[in-house]
Order: structure tokens, then sequence, then C-alpha cells
């Protein structure tokens, strides 16, 4: 018996963890996938907002920029990279400054700080790569750059440390109402809690569904993107948005908090919620939107292009609270863009409403601090020696292009919530995300894999299911 | 802090070969840090024949190619680490490496030789739309795991790009037990060369489908299909006659990368053509005593080749080590019509004892054209070839009696002419 049951390992889940691991609580993670952020929080812009975008009255703009003035001491007791770079919104036509001005207004009452309006001189000198096409940009000092996903592990093994329990590879079939709360019935087993968060991203209208009458439907709306080799990575310093026109929503691009370079997303709304399929049509069009803002593309570095499906529903806000027919259940639906800066906030407001129906103590022990996996790219010489001395494993390198060594990975793997795949290796190490995309390391992260999860070659996978790497021994069908 | 004369950045043939001839020349306090298991590099999963023939006059596998190199290192007592990576190395020739048995350490070398070699190019170099699945891998990638591993990566194979490994793996997976629909190439030419396109596709009937690309990738966890297409003359896909071919892999075979990470820390002027570094005719860079050889320099078809122009390198390695290194009056050397990049960039007279082979590829087919060398507007040399692909690197050969006759010669070009 559980106090509260969390369906789903994303960003929102998994800071709705954290937030209630503070508490004397039974907690538990339920998630189809076989890691932790494999949903919206691994594919999208990996972006901190300001928090200048959405309506005072909504809660995107009451949440967004109160989460993202918490990021600076999140990621410190979490241990996930987090740049504080700044953002800048171009306007291509004098006639458009006042939509500018519309957005710093409502920066201003939605709590941002500092935002300021820039010419074009004062624009290109703080990004001479932009385009000659620039007039004025709204410039937010609070912009940041994040890992979502480095922050979402984070999350949890921070939850996992203060008790929380997870079940990966559950996929939740039916949740029925009992006496004393729900019992959710998963492809693997059943689980009874008091209080049920419906943080199932994409999925979360069918979870919702099978509890109340207030039907809800997410429309999965694709957005794609490339990611550039970092020999690019500074070629712009701030996230670039676009003022909106006739043409549509524009796309951004920005330097990773990695280093790379990434440009999207557009916006395709689709059917198939599994559907994480690129598209010539897509990839073209972020490269012509994107190069609206920049002076010159950098087609050749491109490494890697990708999908995201944001969670939209017809509401256009979040969907945070309490389902009225049925006490106990909360949904955290809808949650698109500025879902990710939002999540601390957003954890704090479902914790909020669980206090309120469990009451709840707080805990005496919790410990705030996770500590990451060491990066031997980003340390000292120094601190490489000693962390060797200790642990020769951190000497081999095993990821060249992103000099990530083969004590990163064994720490990915027997940490709490360890690694399980490749893509998990990838998402807490970064091996086989530079510019080979794994071409090198894979033979040997899959070596690591198999021995030490003590599995066959032919079952270490890409990121579970059936998305095995190797079909079995040479000459076999021979 | 250790120090060395001659440092050598990786341990495959080049790196074999230029510390062999540096060696030769007497240059005793020799280096080689290779970042694999053991010396060899790439040769070590080119278990197929066909080295040598051009150097042994021999048939050889990859990794027999690589032990008679291997076999001159351990007998001129040639130091080398293996499992070591350079992490770092700037212009005054000192790097940083690691390695598990000796922790960070760093050499301060007198000259380096750049021997790193190159990578795939992945998918995101092409940008294919559809899933990431798994099942997509580079060719180089696939034979590893098939060669080294002894693991099959898949059963039911389409491979996109006709170069060399793309070709010796068509036959390889074959061998192996698995089926090979198709290779599938962008251009209307083969990367490739024209013996492994008998050998590895025409002896196992295994289509070669010339301008045509694939299109899109399909499957949710592992690779269930692709779509190919062919490719009107600008080598856009004419979508209308898109076909599905069902497939659990599909191996890249898409071009090569110098790998010039290290080369950039260095200050190495690097070469837009060849995305390896530009180099005078002893293979050294900007950089005095930074050289560089072999697949790190611009990718080569055959690896007799890469070690004649290790051998350059190590012997001008040695040479700049003895202080006989000259670098004055500098002969610029020209890709020109019909040529897509030539190596050597540079040439400094003063330092050809005899000839100088320049190596160039062309930029398309072209059947019973001249190769015409010239000196500033004179030509020198012109001969008819019947066949020129940009899959086969070609040479001319340039003699001590042209430089001295055209003694004040600004640049040297190479052109393909009708006639």
């Amino acid at each position: 018996m559980y106090d509260v049951a969390i369906i789903g390992a994303g960003i929102s889940g998994m800071s709705i963890a954290r937030e209630l691991s503070k508490y004397d609580l039974k907690v538990c993670v339920l998630e189809k996938e076989v890691d932790i952020a494999m949903g919206t929080t691994k594919a999208n812009s990996a972006i901190v907002h300001a928090g200048f975008d959405a309506k005072p009255d909504s809660l995107k703009g009451m949440l967004n920029a109160a989460a993202n003035r918490l990021f600076d001491q999140l990621s410190k007791e979490l241990d996930f990279h987090f740049r504080r770079n700044g953002s800048l919104v171009l306007c291509f036509d004098k006639k458009d400054i006042e939509h500018l001005e519309f957005l710093r207004q409502q920066g201003i009452q939605n709590g941002v700080p500092n935002l300021l309006i820039l010419d074009k001189a004062a624009v290109k000198e703080m990004e001479p790569n932009l385009s000659e096409d620039v007039v004025a940009a709204l410039y937010a000092p609070t912009g940041g750059i994040v890992c979502p996903y480095e922050m979402a592990i984070g999350m949890a093994e921070n939850a996992y440390e203060n008790g929380v329990e997870f079940y990966f590879e559950n996929k939740v079939l039916d949740i029925k109402k009992s006496d004393d709360g729900y019992r959710i019935i998963t492809d693997k087993n059943t689980y009874i809690s008091k209080v049920v968060i419906n943080a199932a991203g994409v999925h979360s209208d069918e979870i919702n569904n099978l509890v109340s009458s207030n039907k809800l439907n997410i429309i999965p709306r694709r957005g794609e993107y490339c990611v550039f080799d970092k020999e690019v990575g500074s070629y712009i310093d701030k996230t670039i948005f676009q003022l909106p026109t006739k043409l549509g929503k524009g796309v951004l691009v920005t330097p990773t908090v990695d280093g790379n370079l990434l440009i999207g997303p557009n916006a395709v709304d689709i059917d198939d919620k599994d559907d994480l399929s690129t598209t010539k049509s897509g990839l073209d069009e972020i490269l012509n939107k994107a190069s609206l803002s920049i002076k010159k593309m950098p087609s050749h570095a491109i490494i890697a292009s990708f999908t995201g499906l944001r969670a939209r529903t017809e509401a256009d806000d979040f969907i945070i609270g309490e389902v009225p027919d049925a006490k106990g259940f909360i949904n955290v639906a809808g949650i698109e863009s500025p879902g990710l800066s939002s999540a601390p906030c957003i954890a704090m407001m479902v914790k909020d409403i669980v206090v309120e129906i469990l009451a709840p103590q707080e805990k005496a022990n919790f410990n705030p601090v996770r500590k990451g996996i060491p990066h031997f790219s980003e340390m000292s010489n120094e601190d490489r020696q000693s962390l060797i001395a200790q642990n020769p494993a951190y000497g081999q390198i095993v990821c060249r292009c992103e000099t990530v060594s083969e004590g990163e990975i064994l720490s990915a793997i027997h940490r709490p919530l360890g690694a399980t795949t490749l893509d998990g290796i990838k998402r807490r190490t970064r091996a086989g995300s530079g510019r080979c995309q794994s071409g090198f390391c894979m033979t040997r992260v899959l070596d690591i894999l198999s021995s030490e999860l003590e599995i066959k070659r032919t079952e270490v996978t890409k990121f579970g299911g059936e998305s095995r790497l190797l079909v079995g021994k040479n000459k076999e069908d021979v | 802090m250790q120090e060395f004369d001659l440092v050598i950045i990786g341990g495959g043939p080049a790196g074999l070969g230029a510390a062999v001839a540096a060696s030769e020349q007497g240059i005793k306090n020799i280096l080689i840090l290779e970042r694999e298991n053991k010396l060899g590099g790439i040769l070590n999963q080119c278990i197929h024949n066909g080295f040598g023939l051009q150097l042994f006059k021999e048939e050889l596998t990859g990794p027999e190619y690589a032990q008679r190199f291997i076999k001159m290192i351990e007998s001129k007592e040639i130091r080398y680490k293996t499992n070591t990576m350079v992490i770092d190395l700037n212009r005054d020739k000192l790097l940083t490496a690691v390695s598990k048995a000796d922790g960070i350490f760093t050499i301060q070398a007198k000259a380096i030789i750049l021997a790193m070699g190159c990578r795939e190019r992945p998918r995101g170099a092409l940008n294919i739309p559809g899933t990431r699945c798994s099942g997509i891998f580079t060719a180089g990638t696939a034979q590893k795991f098939v060669n080294i591993k002894g693991m099959m990566p898949g059963k039911n194979i389409v491979i996109l790009g006709s170069g060399d490994i793309g070709l010796i793996m068509a036959r390889r997976m074959t061998l192996e037990g698995a089926h090979v629909n198709a290779v599938v190439e962008l251009m209307p030419y083969s990367a490739g060369l024209t013996r492994n396109i008998v050998q590895c596709l025409d002896d196992y009937d295994i289509p070669l489908m010339l301008s045509h690309t694939v299109t899109n990738i399909v499957g949710k966890d592992r690779l269930e299909g692709v779509f190919i297409a062919p490719v009107d003359e600008n080598r856009k896909p004419i979508l209308e006659m898109e076909k599905f071919i069902p497939c659990d892999t599909l191996l890249l075979s898409v071009g090569l990368l110098p790998e010039n990470e290290l080369s950039k820390k260095a200050s190495v002027k690097l070469s837009p053509l060849t995305s390896g570094a530009e180099v005078d005719e002893g293979r050294e860079t900007n950089i005095d005593g930074i050289f560089a050889c072999g697949n790190v320099l611009h990718v080569h078809d055959l690896v007799d080749h890469v070690t004649e122009e290790s051998y350059i390198a190590g012997k001008a390695a040695a040479k700049f080590l003895k202080g006989l290194r000259k670098r004055s009056y500098v002969i610029d050397v020209i890709a020109s019509e019909g040529i897509r990049y030539a190596v050597p960039k540079y040439i400094n007279p003063v330092n050809i004892e005899k000839d100088l082979e320049l190596s160039f590829r062309v930029k398309d087919i072209c059947k019973d054209h001249y190769v015409s060398v010239y000196f500033d507007n004179a030509r020198v040399t012109h001969h008819k070839k019947k066949i020129l692909t940009p899959g086969e690197m070609q040479t001319v050969k340039i003699t001590s009696e042209m430089l001295s006759t055209h003694s004040h010669c600004r640049a040297i070009s190479i052109r393909v002419e009708k006639e």
C-alpha cells in the first residue's frame, strides 16, 4: 500500500517524486519504459524559459518565471548542467517592435526580471552571427539552458535516495477505485495507493480517462530538431527565438548546455503518440526557418536529428489538480512548453495538494544533495589524476568524441536507478552522443553492459523493448 | 614530464609506417601512442585479403599486413603505449595523454606525427528522416561486431553507400549468413574500388543501385525497413518512385572524415577540401615539427598508399630532428579544373632529392581524358587516362628535373583536360 503512486518518470513525475520525498510518505513511480526521461523529457528544446511567453492568468504564466528562479540552486543540489545564457526574441520588421513591448510587459506581469528591448546595434554586439535582417530583440537575461534528461535523472536518483520506489517496464492498463484509494493494474503487477498522480505525458489523457468522466484529449504535437557538432556550438551564445510572423511560429537556435548547437522545433499535430519519426519536410522547415535568425546555417555539421512530442490539449494550459469526480487522483496533464522550465513549481503545486489530502510529516533526514557521475571531460588534470588513482577505470577512454571514460560508464550502470541500455548510458555519460554518434564506442559500451548486467550481448538493447543491437552469432544461418 | 624526440599519435598503418621510417633514419627516441588495446588500427578488423599487393607483391589480410609492421616495431625496439588516449596537444608539441596504467601524463616532443586516422560519417550527417530505432550501424561498426566480436548486427540488410567498407561488408554479411538486399548509392558511380564491386557484389549477385538513396527509415524498436528512391540529376529523390524494402539492418558507408580534433588544438591549418592538414612535400603541417600522414591527412583507398605516405612523413620528421629540413621558397600545388583535391599542398623544392608524387582525386568520372600538370602556365606533363573516377586516388610524378627547369615557378596545377 502506497501513499502516493506517480505514473510517469518524465521531468514532471520526477520533480514531484523528489518534492514528495521530503515527506514521510510511501511513494512509488510507475513507468512503462525501461528508464527515466524516455518520453517528451528526452526530446525537447532543453530551454529554461524566462517566462514572458504565457498569459499572466494562466498556470504557465504563474509557474514558469517562479520556477526559473529555482534552477541555480536545484542544479547545484542535484548536480545537473544548467547555464543562464539569456535569450533573445528577434524581430525582423519595425512594425513588430510593439509586439516585443507587449511580451516585455507580459513578462513584467509574470515576474520576469530585467527584460530589455535592444536595438539592432546592441543585438549584433551581443550576438555577431545573427542575421543582418534583425531590427530589434527582447533580451531576457534569466533565460537558461539545461540538460533535461540529466535533470530528470538527478531528481529521480535523489528521490530514490530519499526512499521513493521505482518500477520500470510497468505499463498502466487500468485503475480502479477501491475503499482505501486506487488499485493500479499494470502489465506486471497491481499497486495500491491512496493518491495517484497522473504525470503520463502524452498518455495522460488515457490515464485520466480510466478514472474520470471529465475526459481529456491529448493531441501529440510533433517537433523536429537538428543537433550540430560542438565545433559550431559557440556560433551563438544566447537562445535565439523569433517573433511569430504571418508565416507562423518561428523556430529557435540555441547552444545546448553540453556545448552543441540545436535548432527546432516545428509544430505538426499528429495522431500516433508513438510516432517519433522525423520527416524530410519537417527537417527542411526547421533548417529554413532557423536560417532566418543566423548569418549562415552550418548544415555540414549536423550530427543528429530527432522528434519530440508535446502533450497538447485544447485547454492551451497545464492541467494540474485533483480531479473533481476522483478524489485523490491528481492530474499533471497537458505539460507542454514551458513544462520543463516550470517543473520545479509544478512539483510544489502538486506537493501542496498531496499535503492537503494526506497531511504528512516532513522528514527530518531528507538529503537534498545528489552527486552525479564525475565527468572526465570537464575536470582539471589534477582532479583526473586523483580520480584515476582511486579508480583506474577513469583512465580508460571509451568514447573518444566526448572523452568519456570506462569509469563513468561503470558508474552509470551501478548507481541507483542505473542505466540498462545503450541510450541510458548515453544520457548519463554522453558516450555516443558526439560527432561519430557511437560508431566507435558502441561495441565497447555494449560489452560493458553485457558483462556488468550479466546478460548476453544479444540481450543488450538501445532503449529497451525489441531494440536489440545484435541478433546472434556469426554463421548461425549459414 | 617525459621527453621524446618523436611522438606518433596513432598506432594504425600510418603511425607504424612512420615509426619504422623514422627509426631507419636513425631516430632512436620514438614513442607511439595508440588508443585501442593493440597496434594495427582499423586493419585489425579488416580480415579480408587484398592488402599489400603494391608494397609486398602479396595478398595479405589486414591483420597480416599490420603484423608485418608490428614485427618491425618490435625488432627495432620502438616504444609504444596502447589503451592510451591523447587528450591535448599544443603547437609547442606538448601533449597530454591518459591511460589506466599511467594516469594523466604529459610529454614534450621535439617532433610529432599525427596519424589518428578517420571516422565514418554517421546517419545524422545525411539527415535521413525516419525513426531512431536500433539496427542502423556504420559499416565499420558492423565490421567490428562481425570480425572482432563474432556477433551479427542483423540478418536482412540494406547498405547505403558504396564506399569500400560498404562493399566489403556486403560480402562479409553474406558469408556470415545474412541476406543483403542491395547496396544503394546516391551517385551515378560507386565510391569504391572496381575490384571490390566485382569481388564483393557481382560474385554474390548483390544488386548495386546507382543514383538511388534511402528516403525514410521505418521501425519502432528495431528497424523494420527502409524506403529507397531513385534520384534526379540534382541528387534529389524522385519520391513518386519510392519503394519499401523490408530489412532489419541498415549499414551506412557514406564517407570518411579525417579525425583532426587534436590537430585543431595544436593550431594545425586544415584544408576544407580534404578535412586534413595542409602539408608540404614531407607532410609537415604549418606548425614546425608537426607532421601528418594516412587517413588523418586525406582518406586513402589502399593501405599500401598510406604506408608510402607514412614513410615520407617518417623520413621528413627524421630530417627535421636532424636539422636538415628547410622551409624556404614554396611552390603551391593547385587542384585545378576537374580535380577535387591534391596532396601535398606545398612543395619546398630544396627538400626534393629525387622525384615527388602528387596524389589527387578527380571530381567526376571522366573517360578518355588527359591529366595535365602545369608549372605556372607551362604544361609539363599530359597523359591520357582511359577512365578517372573519384573513388580511385591518382598520382602524378614531379621530377627534380622539372623543378630545376622551372626554378621560378610559383604554382603547380593539376588539371583534367579533354585534349
